[in-house]
């Protein structure tokens, strides 16, 4: 069994016992425990259960690498699957719960998945399910939804706080092991800016567990030293808990810091770094490889890293007798901490034919057997280890022995972690001699000048030893500094000295000649259940190239993206496709390293913060009077002004009434307004719209369009020329700075000899429609300008006073009423719509909103950028000829509609739609056609483009696109109506109020 | 996340303030040309492994367009331009050509 040792545990605070539960069970635990060690000092070795067929499992590592140890975490509003064991720090009152089992982690019926193994090998999901057809979406999909997944989703509010960081640094490094370290002294001496960031709360690394000896002292105190010197520079900022999550172009990197996840916290949980570096020395260590043998995933087979770590970190002792099975000299280290802690190694079994190095010698001078050329045939156990069963290396699994035992520290050689140097496009050789894939110096990430802005650093550079990775590490600090621009002198590296290592001998399956039964039960995936055969079996049906294989059988798909599995994986296959590991390459590797939260990506983009809102004058008068709002771009403009007692229906219909038959005034003021200026300002004008602008009177205004390069309707709205060189172009709301954009896009990069100088002016003034028969009325009593059908015609402007404002008064309709749009400075526009609304009383004002003004438009046949349009539509499609001008040799869009299809008389075109019972259209129907297309699917004539209920008229009035349409007035076609009978309707003239445009006339 | 100078501004801007616009140096063609002129206008696109010249807008900037010489496959920036030229100044040309001898102009 699992359980605490009474004299080791360095991390260890034993003055402060802290209590967690687990599975509501309560456990206790030390300051400084891991909640994986203080798990397994409870004798909690089961933790999970495997994502396909439901194994018991265990811990197996003791840091981000671990695959199986993955619990939900917290309750209610702090609730967060999915979170390792390994890497959560326990403090008192800790909750954790365990995943993917039904009903208990102990008795899981979903366990009889693994003697259904044979019938769910990689791939089956597709070999399986495939027919009959409908059982996909009904039977299949729901049974595996239910049945996958790891953790739980949230269900409250996420409670906590996150924010954002941006740094700017020369030099940033990433790990805080004595590579990085060292690397920070070097570049730190030289007087860069650095940050060096550690992603646990512990500085120095794996040395803090071996112990080599540096400069004279011991690992612990050179670490002490060191860091005391770093913190005495004023150009050295050092953090921990901050995990170096993803490096991107040009020096750009994140960092993820957590702050509040170690006990009660105030103040933001996670903080989210975006840092520009000038150079990037990633000092990441390396992660130790899981051996491929039979049963290697049963709770008490662990890496033999971890199992030193827990013992010398944490003082736990996974097992009381450990078999050590091994490829390389490492994992001897285990073998002896385990043995000096007072444990027992039964056995060492070392897979190379020969082991004579310094620690081989010095685990036998404790006494400890070792075993070379032998492995494992299988490991013992159910839901934990009950010894381990031997066979030769070279064979087929033949048992020659058996040794009980109640932990396994198995340990495949390490692999570097080279994930940061990888994200951005760092390229990695295969280093034969250790086994491992290793940065290649030679082709770094690029920076923009052309030079690396990665660079590794010892361990992670494929130095595994403490000499060579201070070496190296000092040299990377040192180059990094200097390539940052740093002048100042990095003095010496540090000397390390630890045991001589003999060569690893790769071991990619134990033993190599194992069986299909062995070779079935031999994981290489452990969180998604993942096994040698399953990669053997995707390179026998074809996935050949590693990408391929890795989806096929889901490899390093799971939430540690094969930390652990991926290099033994593409070992596995590259052995099956009898290719060489360098052909075969690795998956790629993106990041985060280890999964982020997604508050962190949110910072404090939430609520109010998520988006800022635009306010016009009038929108605070608009909340307060009832205003239902509806967003426009980022505007939020009221749909309607409710009254007390009335539906948002009911309101709609009152204020289309009463603009109609009295007084309505829109807060217009969110229409874009561009001023366009200068000589050649008409000339400009006329390439941006369709039709001409330049000839343009002063004092009027004119309807125009505007078209992409491709045709399509991109903008409309009303011109006024200001004056012989200045023209304000109104814009629809969302396209103001869309447009703005536009013009100045043409101006600078295609004519931009031509004169002309664009403002958005859009937020200046506050626009009022004063809409209605008493529209004029209203504008009198207020006094000032002459506003009478002679002294401003329709489709003319005048600058002068209304009442005490200055005021652009433009005669212009949307609404086919009586109409002015009046333009006040913004100041003033709350002022404004205020007089308006105390003067109209006498003459039946209501404010109105966006529905009412779609309805009064769509009752007059006025087209509506993104109703009638949607990128597709030409101005020809919505009977607007009129408004393409054959008197100019050239615009934006003229030659596209010149292209054959958009000449093509099939185009679907503008028509009005009346339904024969009076009901409203469906907004999107299809008007439906005779047969069916190739699909299978009805063919379709048309569809509906804009559909209202008119309380003017009594019934519902539509819009739409027809093939043919203008041609076919009054026929009548079918749309279709979902869940109900297609809907007969009738063919008509898209304007169907006011014909002759008396009203606005007057 | 690139970086890219402003040629208007002479900073160094982030990614994030800029706004990408596609290939630069497209020659315009309007009523008059043919069918496979306008058709390549629109829509035919050089993108190169490599070499790339590139529309910029310093969005939250000054406002300005400009253009850029950069390598698609390495993220190298040979040099950014004002956008108010048909073809890339010399200078641009020659720090291309220094990194990359094989490169010709299109």
């Amino acid at each position: 069994m699992s359980t605490r040792l009474q004299s080791s545990g360095r991390l260890l605070n034993k003055n402060n016992p802290v209590s967690f539960t687990f599975n509501g069970k309560k456990l206790r635990g030390y300051e400084g425990d891991t909640l994986a060690s203080a798990l397994l000092a409870n004798d909690q070795l089961l933790v999970g259960r495997s994502f396909k067929y439901h194994r018991p499992r265990g811990v197996v590592a003791s840091g981000a690498e671990e695959p199986n140890g993955l619990v939900n975490l917290g309750r209610d509003g702090h609730f967060e699957p999915n979170q390792r064991v390994t890497t959560q720090e326990l403090f008192d009152g800790l909750e954790a719960t365990s995943q993917n089992h039904f009903p208990t982690l102990e008795f899981d019926v979903g366990a009889i998945n693994t003697h259904l193994s044979r019938f769910l090998p990689a791939g089956f999901y597709y070999k399986m399910f495939i027919y009959p057809r409908p059982f996909w979406k009904h039977v299949y999909e729901p049974f595996i939804r239910k049945s996958a997944g790891l953790g739980k989703a949230p269900k409250d509010r996420d409670a906590d706080t996150y924010e954002h960081f941006h740094a700017y640094v020369d030099v940033l490094i990433v790990g805080g092991g004595i590579a990085g370290l060292t690397a920070a002294l070097a570049a730190g001496r030289a007087g860069a800016q650095v940050l060096l960031i550690e992603q646990t709360a512990h500085w120095g690394g794996r040395a803090m567990v071996d112990q080599p000896e540096i400069d004279g002292m011991s690992a612990e105190a050179w670490v002490a030293q060191t860091l005391a010197e770093l913190n005495g520079m004023a150009n050295v900022q050092t953090r921990t808990r901050m995990m170096g999550s993803g490096v991107y172009d040009h020096g750009f990197a994140m960092a993820y810091e957590r702050l509040g996840d170690h006990g009660p916290h105030d103040g933001p949980r996670h903080r989210l770094w975006k840092i520009r570096a000038k150079q990037i020395v990633t000092a990441t260590g390396a992660i130790e490889r899981p051996l491929s043998f039979a049963a290697n995933d049963l709770p008490g087979v662990l890496l033999a890293s971890a199992v030193r770590d827990y013992a010398l970190n944490y003082g736990v002792s996974v097992g009381d007798r450990t078999v050590v099975v091994t490829n390389n000299d490492d994992a001897y280290r285990t073998a002896i901490a385990l043995k000096e802690a007072g444990l027992e190694v039964p056995a060492i079994i070392d897979a190379r034919t020969e082991a004579t190095g310094q620690l081989p010698e010095a685990a036998r001078a404790l006494g400890i057997r070792v075993e070379t050329g032998k492995g494992v045939a299988t490991v013992k156990g159910g839901k934990r280890v009950t010894g381990v069963a031997i066979c030769a290396q070279a064979g087929e699994g033949s048992v020659l022995e058996e040794i009980g035992c109640d932990c396994v520290a198995m340990s495949g050689g390490w692999s570097p972690v080279v994930h940061l140097w990888s994200h951005c496009g760092g390229k990695l050789k295969w280093d034969d001699e250790q086994a491992m894939f290793r940065p290649d110096p030679k082709r770094p990430p690029m920076n923009q000048n052309g030079i690396g802005f990665v660079s590794t650093a010892g361990v992670a550079n494929g130095f595994l030893s403490t000499e060579g990775a201070l070496t190296d590490a000092f040299a990377a600090g040192e180059t990094a500094a200097k390539l940052a621009g740093a002048k100042g002198k990095a003095d010496k590296a540090p000397m390390g000295a630890d045991a001589a290592e003999q060569p690893i001998s790769p071991v990619w399956l134990m033993p190599q000649g194992a069986s299909y039964k062995l070779r079935s039960k031999a994981w290489l995936d452990f969180q998604n259940d993942v096994k040698v055969s399953d990669v053997q079996l995707a390179a026998q049906e074809g996935f050949e190239s590693v990408e391929h294989a890795k989806r096929y059988t889901t490899l390093g798909m799971a939430t540690d993206q094969g930390k652990l599995s991926n290099i033994n994986g593409l070992a596995i296959l590259s052995k099956s496709l009898d290719s060489e590991i360098p052909n075969v390459g690795t998956t790629t590797f993106r990041p985060p390293y280890t999964p982020i939260s997604m508050s962190s990506i949110a910072g404090v983009a939430q609520n109010e913060l998520f988006q800022p809102l635009r306010k016009t004058p009038v929108s605070d008068w608009s909340n307060d009077n009832g205003a239902d709002n509806e967003p426009v771009g980022a505007w939020r403009r009221a749909f309607a002004y409710v009254r007390s007692g009335e539906s948002v229906h009911d309101a709609v219909n009152r204020e289309v009434k009463n603009t109609r038959e009295n007084l309505g005034l829109l807060d217009a003021s969110t229409l874009g307004k561009l001023i366009v200026k200068g000589p050649d300002a008409g000339k400009f004008l006329d390439m941006m719209y369709t039709n001409m602008m330049s000839n343009l009177k002063v004092g009027k205004c004119r309807y125009g369009l505007m078209c992409t390069e491709n045709g399509f309707l991109m903008d409309d709205g009303v011109v006024a020329r200001i004056d012989e060189d200045t023209w304000l172009c109104h814009t629809t709301t969302g396209g103001a700075e869309r447009i703005h954009g536009w013009m100045e896009d043409w101006l600078q990069c295609e004519w931009w000899d031509w004169k002309v100088y664009v403002a958005n002016v859009t937020e200046q003034f506050a626009q009022i429609a004063v809409v209605g028969p008493n529209a004029r009325k209203v504008l009198e009593k207020l006094g000032g300008m002459d506003v009478s059908k002679e002294a401003l015609p329709f489709m003319e402007w005048r600058d002068g006073k209304i009442g005490e404002f200055d005021a652009r008064a433009y005669r212009i309709s949307f609404s086919g009423e009586l109409s002015y749009e009046i333009a006040v400075p913004a100041s003033q526009g709350r002022a404004f719509w205020d007089a308006l609304t105390e003067a109209g009383e006498e003459f039946g004002v209501m404010p109105y909103g966006t529905e009412c003004l779609h309805i009064l438009r769509a009752e007059k046949g006025f087209i509506m950028i993104g109703d009638e349009t949607d990128g597709t539509v030409i101005p020809q499609d919505l009977n607007l000829q009129w408004a393409l001008s054959k008197k100019k040799d050239d615009y934006l869009g003229k030659r596209a509609h010149e292209r054959s299809h958009m000449a093509d008389p099939n185009r679907w075109k503008l028509v009005g739609l009346e339904t024969l019972d009076g009901s409203v259209l469906p907004d999107g129907a299809y008007a439906i056609a005779e047969g069916t297309n190739e699909n299978g699917q009805r063919n379709t004539q048309g569809r509906v483009t804009s559909t209202y209920y008119s309380a003017n008229l009594g019934r519902g009035i539509a819009m739409g696109l027809v093939h043919n349409g203008p041609n076919r007035m009054g026929e009548v076609i079918s749309f279709t109506n979902i869940g109900g009978e297609p809907i007969r309707t009738k063919i008509v003239d898209p304007v169907v109020y006011d014909k002759d445009g008396e009203k606005q006339n007057v | 996340m690139l970086i890219l100078r402003c040629p208007y501004c002479g900073v160094d801007v982030d990614e994030t303030d800029l706004h990408g616009g596609g290939e630069a140096h497209l020659k315009r063609f309007g009523p008059g040309s043919t069918d496979d002129e306008f058709h390549d206008y629109l829509f035919m696109r050089e993108n190169p492994k490599g070499v790339h010249f590139e529309r910029w807008q310093h969005s939250y900037g000054c406002g300005k367009w400009f253009l850029a010489a950069r390598c698609t496959a390495t993220l190298e920036v040979f040099g950014t331009y004002p956008a108010q030229t048909t073809e890339p100044p010399k200078e641009v040309v020659e720090a291309i050509k220094a990194k990359r001898p094989n490169w010709e102009v299109l």
